[in-house]
């Protein structure tokens, strides 16, 4: 049963991704998470400052019931489809992680490093998740869509905003991983 | 019961991101750092699948759930905002490593201090719409 409870393997989960993306075609939609953020700040009455959030968000609970299926899909997974034996990194990885003061995963998929609630009350740990999230937030809606919309939905329909997007992820991920993460995670 | 495909789509995808470990921050980190194929191959093999699919809807003109003809919008042309935004989102990501999907994940998860992370996403969104006039597009 290790094929379910442990990692599944990357064609078998790329192969379920992709059809994720045809599903919601057939149903007459499209693929695209980091919409649902634009739809809550509706929600939550940001139309009053900006006509960016002047929309109908009813218009998009059928994204919102994604949104709770996928909580509901990650409480499943992680509680009744898990043994612990997941997330084995190159061991490259693990020694580069342990120069930065960042623990092992040992079948966690987030290191206590930056996840903790030790860490969650310190200034720079609040303060490394909050600008990680307004990074993400911000620059989707600049793109116009995140990996699900571009990465999986604009690519797979040749879409050349898309494959610009995409490099613009792996030139902002590549300076954090290789430049900036050593800098925040060694100034301690 | 219109909703209920949608939720069970999510719950589908929810239980796919976190069994392939899309939704680790160490499996972010170490594809940014070119150490393991396991997230280009679950992109590619998506790419692939995707990509077949949407040629196959389009030869074949097959009608949606609903009966209507399936149409697929392109995206905006443009550059600077796929740039410029693109690699503000690949900051955010390396950093935390979660995509928004991821977000909503992790909290199913039960890893509760991502909803900092969710908060700051709201936040980055909610500035983007103030400032949008004023970025290149």
């Amino acid at each position: 049963m290790e094929i379910i409870y442990g990692t599944w393997h990357w064609s078998i989960s790329g192969f379920l991704i992709g059809m994720t993306m045809l599903i919601l075609i057939y149903f007459g939609k499209s693929f695209g998470m980091s919409s649902n953020l634009r739809t809550l700040c509706s929600m939550a009455g940001a139309g009053k400052f900006s006509d960016f959030f002047k929309m109908d968000w009813r218009e998009q609970k059928w994204s919102l019931a994604i949104v709770l299926g996928a909580i509901v899909g990650g409480f499943i997974a992680f509680h009744f489809l898990s043994n612990g034996s997941g997330v084995n990194l190159n061991p490259d990885t693990i020694t580069q992680l342990q120069s930065l003061g960042i623990d092992a995963p040992n079948g966690k998929l987030l290191p206590d490093a930056l996840f903790s609630i030790e860490t969650l009350q310190s200034p720079k740990g609040f303060a490394i998740l909050l600008i990680g999230g307004l990074l993400i937030g911000f620059g989707t809606r600049y793109a116009g869509g995140c990996t699900s919309g571009h990465a999986i939905s604009g690519l797979s329909n040749l879409q050349l905003p898309s494959l610009v997007a995409v490099i613009g992820f792996f030139i902002g991920g590549i300076i954090m991983a290789h430049f900036l993460l050593p800098i925040i995670f060694k100034t301690a | 019961m219109k909703l209920a495909r949608f939720f069970l789509t999510g719950v589908f995808f929810g239980i796919v991101l976190t069994k392939a470990e899309a939704v680790s921050w160490y499996r972010i980190y170490e594809m940014f750092h070119f150490q393991s194929f396991h997230m280009f191959g679950i992109i590619g093999t998506a790419l692939i699948t995707g990509i077949i699919g949407i040629q196959l809807i389009k030869k074949k003109k097959l009608k949606d759930f609903n009966g209507f003809p399936i149409t697929i919008i392109d995206k905006e042309r443009g550059f600077w905002r796929y740039i410029i935004g693109g690699s503000l989102f690949g900051l955010g990501w390396a950093l935390v490593g979660s995509c928004p999907g991821p977000i909503f994940i992790l909290l199913g998860t039960g890893m509760y201090a991502v909803a900092v992370v969710f908060i700051g996403a709201l936040l980055g969104t909610y500035i983007y719409g103030l400032l949008l006039d004023y970025l290149p597009h």
